[in-house]
């Protein structure tokens, strides 16, 4: 009984802490440069390239607003599968654009969105599997008239 | 909990079952990013940080976002067509606000 009431106990603090942790994640990322950023989440996993495609056009006349979709390989199965897709930009504010968590119930790997592109750069896409690799494939686009972010 | 917010899901008429289903969202929303510049008067950050799908009984989409996304945040992504249900959708604001909608998905 006593060990049932400290389980109910616990489970709230541990909601909170993982609640606390996936924010941060977020929001730290504003002192994080681009490079760290990647770091982080390759956790010292070694990249495999290619396996990704990436269709943004290649130059971009309002950086406001672009269209980028991806594409990962998988069989997205159970066994099998791409977990999460993560967008990183080399020369916004924020290196951590965006993150997309996926499972098998998706059906294909695949996601499009509309992103802020400060200037020209390159965009890099990093997808995680279940089997806990890495592939990383990356786009340079050409920004004619930036988002206007920190004058740039 | 949840407030008013403009969001066009745009889903198939009707799905066979285990068929992988394109799923486009937008939602009107400024994602307000804090410029600081000179002069401007700095506005706070108010973003749409995460956006939650759930469907036949688990979360089956999930997307954090920055400011790095464009204003009216745009997303399309796929499902499997598991059973007719609603498919929900959550958005979770800066400042801890709580936007909800549903769209039916009919499988036959």
């Amino acid at each position: 009984m006593s060990l049932h009431r400290r389980t109910v106990l616990v489970l709230p603090l541990a909601v909170a802490a993982t609640g606390a942790a996936a924010q941060s994640a977020v929001q730290s990322a504003a002192s994080e440069n681009f490079a760290a950023a990647e770091r982080a989440i390759l956790a010292g996993r070694t990249p495999i390239a290619g396996g990704i495609e990436i269709d943004m056009p290649p130059l971009s006349e309002n950086g406001n607003s672009v269209d980028l979709s991806i594409r990962v390989d998988s069989p997205m199965t159970e066994d099998d599968h791409v977990a999460a897709i993560h967008i990183l930009s080399e020369r916004n504010p924020f290196p951590r654009v965006a993150r997309f968590a996926l499972s098998p119930r998706a059906g294909r790997a695949e996601v499009a969105t509309r992103i802020r592109l400060a200037t020209t750069q390159t965009i890099l896409v990093l997808a995680e599997t279940s089997k806990g690799q890495v592939h990383r494939a990356g786009r340079e686009v050409i920004v004619v008239l930036g988002a206007c972010v920190d004058g740039g | 909990m949840s407030g008013s917010i403009i969001a066009r899901i745009t889903l198939p008429e009707s799905a066979k079952k285990g068929e992988v289903v394109p799923v486009r969202v937008i939602v009107r929303h400024p994602m307000e990013r804090a410029v600081d510049a000179p002069g401007l008067r700095p506005v706070p950050r108010r973003i749409l940080h995460t956006l939650r799908v759930t469907y036949a009984g688990a979360e089956v989409f999930r997307m954090e976002m920055s400011p790095g996304i464009a204003a009216n945040p745009y997303v399309e992504f796929t499902t499997v067509a598991v059973e007719t249900g609603p498919m929900v959708f959550e958005w979770e604001e800066d400042g801890g606000a709580v936007y909800r909608r549903e769209a039916q998905l009919v499988v036959a």
